[in-house]
């Protein structure tokens, strides 16, 4: 047995020899070890779970469920379906360009209710992201929508008054059955909305767009307004879709009784002759704003109009959804590649001139003696022990062209006064401020593990030839490495979503993307987008984490002897 | 004699004293001469300076005064790298990012060797550690006591005249540490290399060294072969140190030459041969050896002292018997016996006779 062991035999001499031949591992009792082995983990994985059970509670409360809810609302866009249901619904069987009137008639519907329920604004700014002017027109047509029809309108109500009682409307469309709800309802004369609006079988055979265009003002007027349909005259596009459902169907009286077939008699005759005229929606879109006519207008809607898009996600890298499929943006619109690319390139700078002034102080506190060391180590701390805000503040106040570092320069005679350095507000700005903040993040790895370092090492190298360059290239600073990968990977996931400081001392030259996202989560409220940079950011650090794993390794980061 | 002269000077401390903050001497005048081809130990108690001093041949640490010279040059100012002294540390000092391979070609590579040259030297090196077929593994993936014979290996692939070790084989267990012992001594004699070895272990110090040196409070005490070192130990911290002793204190009554009687405080007068006593009068703490008590009177001198002795255990050894006994008030006493047919088997509480020849307890001084 030691024998085995001394002569240098291979490690499996060792090995205990209860595996059947050919068979798995068996434990005392003859079951597999593998299975034995997994019952007695069984307990302690549990307890395990137990221990960590509120960690992980909150952690799937407060950070995996916000990333979900991010990764969704990059793609979310519900907006345009909601509030545009009948539009979208009519263009699915419109392939033209600039679509024909039933698109407009269904427009016109859900503009009206967007408008009572004043949510085309939200549309309009929805899709001004999209494409410049969304905005102005929704909301231009907006008001023009409820005039139009007027004249039909008026034409009708001319031919009998009757049209202007909410009653007449009630009795011609109305299901007997939700009637007499209505009736006990009203009775009751409790708080309670009003029975939603129901028609009745022969009005939806025979006058669907009347039908369609009724419930949605009843809708409006119930749910929204809180109002009783009886009391209410419906809306100019009610009075349109009726002569537009005679103009199409001239005997549609004869589906109806006593003083409803008489007035719908009465105004069939008059639609066929001309009293109440025939309009187009088209026409009076276009009246409204020339862009309905555009096809430019429509491919934007008709682009938006299902509800997930990759929109903010191109948008998020400067490319956007055209007729034509995907095409980059204007250049003068373009930021976030370019933003992007000036974040990696300057958290990277930033990780490297923390690796360059970092290691040697790690350096030094590792071989200095355990009391020395422990002091400076608190200056390396002391940082921490201030607002960052206020250390940002203080590089404003030394890095400003009349500020203490200039000051010095000129006072040195190293630089002119006239060409004092511009060191905030841009990049430098940034990545000095930066250096500054993320050092001990990258000191601290870096010395814990150079602290794990035996001195017997380099002594082993030098006693072997090796000069003082030598045995620390080739074998300290090899060994150093790990920590130097843990502090890189600290230093560029903290800086690569810094918002603070750049904001502070980065000017326009010097933010960084977050400080973009911050812009669209406050003030722009453009969240998809935020969410979408936000994602991507996030997809950027896994890639770069993952090429980390695989080049360096992660299991050569260390951060602790 | 000119020749034997200059071997008899390879290695050579010149009052060397070494101080780490200036209040106190962790080596203390230290002189010493190793000749070429030596294999010498530093044994003393931990804290006593055998790092010390071998980080100072190394070149890790400098003497705060004297002279070290190797070859008859002096080194006080030779960076560590450029001695060219192998050393194998307690720790082995592996370089864990290199593979087995690496770490033995890395002093070939800093002395610019081309490749196959430096290949063969690898290979010979690794074979004379029975572990050629190790070559790609990294340091982590070896046991102990094969990480040893890389360290071994690496200290010896450059073919350094001189090879310093401190503790090599203290983090092994027993039976592989004497393994390890004999390989060593094995390699270090067919290469003729000169080895200085630093241990606490007073037994490898006895089976591997030509001369042992034993250190305490940076002071070497004795300078000696192994056996001389346990036969005559030249104070009573080497006697007390190397092997097991029994001790006892007294007055020296009568001195001549070569024998001298003490008289302990017990008041029982002994026999013994005076090493650190200089006159009669003088106190003294006189030291035997257990395997040389004596209770079989004839085999004693005519004339000579004994003392009596109560048996107060008796340990059976297998191949030795270990009897404790209470003598002149010493209830620690030991006594070693051979398990010979003859040999009785004493009974706890039974009284004996002891003695010894007097050259076989020294007196020493009292300290
Ligand atoms: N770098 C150092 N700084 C200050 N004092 C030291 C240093 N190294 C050693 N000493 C002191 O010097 C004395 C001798 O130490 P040394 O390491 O030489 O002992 P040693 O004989 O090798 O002991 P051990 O058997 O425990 O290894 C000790 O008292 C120790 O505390
Ligand atoms: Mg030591």
């Amino acid at each position: 047995m030691a024998d085995a062991t001394i002569s240098g035999g291979l490690p499996q001499g060792r090995g205990a020899k209860t595996a059947s031949p050919g068979g798995p591992m068996l434990a005392a009792d003859g079951t597999p070890l593998r299975a034995s082995l997994a019952r007695s983990l069984r307990r302690q994985k549990m307890r395990a779970l137990l221990l960590i059970a509120p960690l992980l509670l909150f952690i799937l409360v407060t950070f995996v469920m916000p990333i979900g809810d991010m990764l969704f609302r990059s793609v979310e866009n519900h907006i345009v379906a909601d509030t545009l249901p009948r539009t979208v619904a009519a263009l699915r069987d419109d392939p033209s360009e600039v679509p024909g009137e039933p698109v407009f008639r269904a427009m016109a519907e859900d503009l009206q209710v967007a408008v009572e329920e004043k949510t085309h604004t939200q549309l309009g700014t929805r899709l001004n992201y999209e494409s410049s002017g969304m905005s102005s027109l929704l909301r231009g047509t907006g008001r023009d929508v409820k005039g139009m029809g007027e004249d039909v309108a008026k034409a009708v109500t001319g031919l009998d008054d009757a049209w202007e009682e909410p009653g007449t409307w009630v009795a011609l469309l109305a299901d007997p059955a939700w009637v007499q709800t209505q009736a006990e309802w009203a009775a009751a004369d409790d708080k309670s909305p009003e029975p939603a609006f129901a028609a009745s079988a022969a009005a939806t055979e025979r006058l669907p767009r009347t039908v369609e265009a009724y419930q949605a003002f009843a809708h409006v007027t119930q749910a929204d307004d809180g109002d009783s349909v009886t009391e209410e005259e419906p809306w100019n596009l009610a009075y349109v879709a009726l002569a537009d459902d005679l103009r199409a169907d001239p005997g549609a009286a004869e589906a109806f009784e006593g003083d409803n077939r008489a007035r719908l008699d009465a105004l069939s005759a008059a639609v066929a002759d001309g009293t109440v005229p025939a309009v187009s929606y088209r026409d009076m879109f276009v009246e409204s704003d020339d862009a309905w006519g555009e096809p430019g207008t429509w491919s934007v809607l008709r682009t938006f109009s299902s509800r997930f898009t990759p929109g903010y996600y191109l948008n998020a890298v400067d490319l956007k959804l055209g007729p034509n499929g995907i095409e980059m943006r204007e250049p003068k619109d373009r930021i976030y590649l370019q933003l992007f690319v000036r974040t990696l390139v300057m958290s990277l700078v930033i990780t490297g001139t923390c690796i360059l002034l970092g290691y040697p102080i790690a350096f030094l506190l590792a071989n200095l003696p355990e009391r020395t060391a422990n002091l400076l180590m608190i200056l390396v701390l002391l940082p921490f022990w201030t607002s960052l805000l206020v250390r940002t503040s203080a590089w404003k106040v030394l890095l400003q062209q009349q500020g203490v570092i200039n000051d010095i320069l000129v006072w040195l005679g190293i630089v002119g006064d006239g060409n004092r350095l511009a060191l905030i507000n841009n990049q430098t700005g940034t990545i000095i401020a930066m250096t500054h903040i993320l050092l001990p993040f990258m000191i601290l790895p870096l010395y814990s593990v150079m602290k794990g370092i035996p001195k017997s090492y380099v002594r082993a190298a030098k006693s072997l030839g090796a000069n003082d360059w030598t045995a620390f290239w080739r074998v300290y600073f090899p060994q150093s490495v790990p920590g130097i990968g843990a502090g890189s990977i600290l230093c560029f996931i903290l800086a690569i979503g810094y918002y603070i400081t750049p904001e502070l001392v980065g000017g326009t030259k010097g933010v960084f993307i977050s400080n973009r996202i911050a812009y669209h989560i406050s003030d722009s409220l453009n969240w998809g987008l935020a969410a979408a940079l936000g994602t991507i950011l996030l997809a950027v650090v896994m890639l770069l984490y993952w090429a980390y794993d695989r080049l360096v390794g992660i299991d050569n980061v260390k951060l602790g002897g | 004699m000119v020749q034997a002269q200059r071997d008899s000077a390879f290695v050579q401390f010149e009052r060397v004293q070494k101080s780490y903050d200036g209040q106190t001497l962790v080596v203390k005048d230290l002189n010493l001469t190793v000749p070429k081809g030596e294999f010498l130990t530093m044994l003393g108690p931990s804290g006593s300076g055998k790092t010390t001093t071998l980080m100072m041949l190394a070149g890790f640490e400098t003497a705060t005064h004297g002279q070290i010279r190797l070859n008859g040059r002096n080194i006080n100012d030779v960076p560590p790298h450029k001695r060219g002294i192998g050393m194998v540390f307690q720790n082995y000092a592996l370089f864990p990012h290199m593979s087995v391979a690496e770490n033995l070609a890395f002093p070939l590579d800093v002395r610019s060797l081309g490749k196959a040259e430096k290949e063969q030297k690898v290979k010979r090196a690794l074979d004379m550690v029975q572990m050629g077929q190790f070559a790609n593994r990294r340091p982590g993936q070896l046991s102990g006591g094969q990480q040893q014979r890389i360290a071994l290996a690496r200290a010896l692939v450059f073919e350094p005249e001189l090879v310093l070790m401190d503790e090599p084989l203290g983090a092994l267990d027993k039976q592989l540490r004497e393994h390890m012992q004999f390989e060593i001594k094995h390699i270090a004699d067919s290469l003729g290399i000169t080895v200085v070895y630093v241990t606490h272990d007073q037994t490898e110090a006895l089976t591997m060294s030509d001369r042992v040196a034993v250190f305490n409070d940076g002071v070497i005490q004795q300078l000696a072969p192994p056996d001389e070192l346990y036969e005559a130990p030249m104070n009573s911290f080497v006697a007390r140190f190397i092997g097991e002793n029994n001790t006892m204190t007294g007055v020296v009554t009568a001195l001549d030459g070569s024998r001298c009687v003490v008289r302990l405080d017990s008041g029982d007068e002994i026999d013994a041969k005076p090493v650190n006593v200089a006159k009669v009068g003088e106190r003294t703490k006189v030291s035997i050896r257990p395997e040389r008590v004596e209770t079989n009177k004839a085999r004693l001198r005519p004339g000579a002292h004994t003392l009596t002795a109560r048996v107060e255990e008796f340990i059976y050894m297998g191949d030795m018997f270990r009897t404790r006994l209470s003598v002149a008030g010493n209830s620690n006493f030991i006594m070693k016996t051979r398990n010979a047919p003859d040999q009785v088997r004493l009974e706890p509480g039974a009284e004996i006779e002891i003695g010894w020849l007097p050259e076989d307890c020294r007196a020493l001084d009292a300290a």
